[in-house]
């Protein structure tokens, strides 16, 4: 009997566990001899793409010896592979090198034609005409036509969509005036409305840009695994030779976790990544494998104030939070010593709106601000709530030391940490906020992008910036044709910011990139973006 | 049998329960899914029209019995953020956490039994007490630790392993099996001290019982009676340690899993709370919920088959 029941429960045993790993096997074996992995998108489209198997996932360095492939670490995953429902400014670094618009930024800031090869803008700037480069060709091999940018832009026209793009929202209408001519007109004239027009050109006929990704950039799209990465790899037929992908693979690899990212760049498992905390830039500083390339972030970090709420809603009391404060303690303390001062909503890297003279306006005066609190009624100071989004190590790290410098002059500040979601919710989307501590970046390179969130009435004034006189210049701005009296109206903006100490402006923080020094050729851009084609195999 | 059924009966019962309380979850933390989709520009009718293409817009009550039904019919639903099923998404990680947790139960029993057995024969010799406290110490270290220091000695000063050049098994079964080993092990370690404590323990008792006793009066060998008679009575309070290690350590593979970036189950979870993509964190907490109530009913049939005086 208990011989029958020891067997009977060996076999028991024997058929759970066969089960449990050939459940496993079964599963890991399915997924490899379709080509693709299960979370793979499978490239459903035209039928001239081929994925070929080769999901690219990690440790590619060392595996493929013929075809150059670079693996670049990313923080998080992208949100969507369609150019215009993604939002994260993560994703667009990935996809300025699938996408094109009818122009497109270059690394010193200028605006060059790319699908379009030439344009004129007619004298108000209400009309702008793009003639179409001849024989552009879309990843799938068709060539692009007047129909798929007039069916690219009008898709972002749409309110209620979600490609919707607030920036398009002065169009009007797209016109196509012959095969090669697309007209884009204007409500209001704006001269300035050029890099706007960068907005992805996708094809008319692809149903799922999601899933099938098709542009004319110099990468095409070969696979995506959720929350792993995605892999590009360089397209042949690309219009510009001159500035074609020089390295044929190339995994973008989901890695969040900062000590596996600075172990990984020294074993040479991944290549690149594109913003070292100041930790990590000391420990790979020394690295002989390892280039570290130092740039700007390209963003305005500042302590944004609710300007709508007591006791922010007093000039006097923000003018005197700006003269408490100093930014290079800020600097010394948490960057290193690095990063440039700003004293408006303006970044260095824009040249010609930027205006170094503003960082000086508020210089550390200690004595002026406690008067001028008096003047407004806090003679013995008053206490505050700093939100910070905590998932950002350096604005968590500022905090601390703002606090020291609002203790000089009487006044309290309590930090409260949330969560990136609950920022976005609630201090950026309700507004439901004191003061906050974020770095606010440009998506297209207008000064429009950092400054139109201050008009009084703007959807994405979180800030609750209300000024008529800024209303006014930021108009007066929009509405100049001549470029110099133009760049004066958004620089009057400027100063209007400052001088109202609309928020604490701090600094532009310092960007450090690695690259493996089997790779060069890196260049920062002005935007927020990664150009994977300036890369090449070192010699 | 009946006993089998009542189990699942009380497992369906649980899970409706673990169920609602995930679905409840997510409606009170802070995060809407539509405002992440529509990104920081979104405007209200963007954000509005995306609640309704989720279905957001139902309340509470009704989504829950949406699911369910969904879930009756098979049907997990979709990523909110991925173009994928959240099967899709899911399937391939599970094998993944189920691999690295077997091997690292097997780990675990690796060392547990032989030490377990060994520290009983030579109780209070010099290597017993070595094991001793050398086990208190181990047993106080977080896997997360373990995983961290591992991987900077194995990984960067002896460069036997490459932190981050995960295999999957579709490329290479031997190339995954050999990443998941270190990992593996940090989970096994200190579950393996526990249950090395715990057998040793568990053989002391029993060598005193009358029938140790009775089995060294007919004449038989130290080895005999501990291999033959101390060592299964002894393995049942082990047993059902093992079986709360093994889900412990389908749980605790969340950490590890994220050191040495494995894509398995945990990884998905943590990524898809942070997307506060509902429908993937839902399955996910229901499939481990599910593995481990199989895992403890195994436990308890094991139980009942080794010894039998347990009422069935």
């Amino acid at each position: 009997m208990t011989a029958g029941r020891r067997a009977a429960a060996v076999c028991v045993m024997l058929a759970m566990l066969t089960v449990a790993l050939s459940a496993c096997a079964g599963d890991n074996q399915g997924s490899s001899s379709g080509g693709t992995s299960a979370s793979t998108v499978q490239d459903t489209g035209t039928g001239t793409a081929s994925t070929s198997g080769d999901d690219g996932e990690g440790g590619s360095g060392t595996q493929t010896s013929e075809r150059s492939s670079i693996t670049i670490a990313i923080p998080q995953d992208i949100d969507s592979m369609d150019p215009h429902t993604a939002v994260a400014a993560g994703t667009r670094e990935v996809l300025f090198n699938v996408f094109e618009g009818l122009v497109k930024p270059d690394e010193n800031g200028n605006i060059l034609p790319a699908i379009a090869s030439e344009y004129s803008v007619n004298e108000d700037g209400t009309v702008y005409t793009f003639t179409l480069r001849e024989g552009v060709l879309f990843h799938d091999g068709t060539t692009i036509t007047a129909e798929d940018v007039k069916y690219s832009l009008e898709r972002c026209m749409q309110e209620d969509s979600a490609a919707f793009q607030s920036t398009l929202a002065p169009v009007t209408e797209v016109n196509i005036v012959d095969e090669h001519t697309v007209e884009v007109v204007l409500e209001t004239g704006d001269t300035d409305f050029l890099p706007i027009l960068t907005t992805a050109i996708i094809p008319a006929a692809n149903e799922d840009t999601e899933g099938n990704p098709v542009g004319t950039g110099p990468y095409r799209f070969v696979s995506r695994q959720a929350m792993q990465n995605v892999v590009l790899e360089k397209f042949e037929d690309y219009w510009n030779p001159e500035r074609a992908a020089q390295i044929e693979e190339v995994t973008f690899k989901v890695e969040a976790d900062v000590n596996t990212l600075t172990m990984g760049l020294q074993n040479g498992t991944i290549d690149m990544f594109c913003r070292l905390t100041t930790e990590q830039y000391e420990q790979l500083a020394s690295s002989e494998e390892i280039e570290i390339y130092e740039g700007a972030m390209n963003l305005v970090v500042a302590v944004y104030l609710n300007n709508a709420e007591a006791p922010f809603n007093d000039v006097r009391v923000r003018q005197a939070l700006s003269l408490a404060t100093d930014a290079q303690e800020l600097m010394d303390f948490v960057l290193d010593g690095k990063g440039t001062k700003v004293g408006s909503s303006m970044f260095p890297s824009f040249g010609k709106y930027f205006d170094a003279s503003l960082a000086d306006t508020y210089a550390l005066d200690t004595e002026r601000a406690k008067a001028l609190l008096t003047e407004a009624g806090f003679p013995n100071g008053f206490t505050f709530t700093l939100t910070v989004p905590s998932n950002y190590d350096q604005y968590m790290e500022m905090a601390p030391v703002l606090r020291e410098q609002y203790a000089r002059i009487g006044v309290t500040m309590e930090i409260q940490p949330v969560e990136w979601n609950s920022w976005r919710d609630d201090v950026y989307g309700g507004r439901n906020f004191q003061a906050t501590i974020v770095g606010v970046d440009a998506s297209t390179l207008t000064a429009a992008a950092m400054l139109s969130r201050f008009r009084s009435n703007a959807h994405n004034n979180f800030v609750n910036y209300n000024s008529q006189a800024y209303d006014a210049a930021y108009a007066q701005a929009l509405a100049a044709t001549d470029d110099a009296e133009k760049t004066a109206a958004y620089k009057e903006c400027l100063r209007i910011l400052n001088e109202d100490a609309a928020n604490v402006y701090l600094m532009d923080m310092p960007s450090f990139v690695a690259l493996n020094k089997r790779f060069t050729g890196y260049a920062f851009y002005p935007l927020y973006v990664q150009d994977i084609a300036l890369l090449k195999p070192a010699q | 049998m009946k006993y089998v059924l009542k189990k699942t009966a009380s497992m369906l019962i649980t899970l409706l329960v673990v169920s609602f309380l995930v679905f409840a979850a997510f409606a009170l933390i802070p995060g809407d899914p539509a405002t992440r989709l529509a990104g920081m520009e979104g405007t209200p009718e963007q954000i509005e029209a995306i609640r309704a293409r989720l279905g957001l817009d139902a309340p509470l009550v009704v989504r829950y019995g949406r699911w369910i039904a969904g879930l009756l019919r098979g049907d997990l639903g979709s990523s909110y953020i991925y173009p994928d099923s959240v099967w899709s998404l899911l399937k391939g990680t599970v094998p993944v956490t189920a691999a690295l947790a077997l091997i690292a139960f097997f780990f675990t029993m690796l060392i547990a039994f032989p030490l377990g057995v060994y520290t009983a024969k030579y109780e209070n010799t010099i290597p017993d007490r070595i094991v001793t406290v050398l086990n208190q110490v181990i047993m106080a270290v977080p896997p997360f630790l373990t995983g961290v220091v591992f991987s900077a000695l194995f990984g960067m000063v002896l460069k036997w392993f490459t932190p981050g050049a995960y295999v999957p098994f579709s490329r290479s079964a031997s190339g995954f099996f050999a990443y998941l080993l270190l990992p593996a092990f940090c989970i096994a370690l200190p579950k393996a001290c526990m249950a090395t404590k715990m057998l040793r323990a568990s053989m002391l008792e029993e060598s005193v019982s009358d029938y140790a006793r009775t089995a060294y009066s007919r004449g038989n060998t130290v080895d005999g009676v501990m291999y033959r008679h101390l060592l299964k009575n002894a393995s049942l309070p082990v047993v059902t340690f093992l079986g709360m290690a093994l889900t412990d350590m389908l749980v605790g593979s969340i950490v590890v899993e994220k050191i040495f970036d494995i894509p398995g189950l945990s990884s998905i979870l943590i990524n898809s709370i942070s997307n506060r993509d509902y429908p993937v964190v839902q399955a996910a907490i229901l499939l481990i919920a599910i593995i481990i109530m199989v895992v403890n009913l195994a436990t308890d049939l094991l139980y009942r088959l080794l010894d039998p005086r347990i009422e069935t």
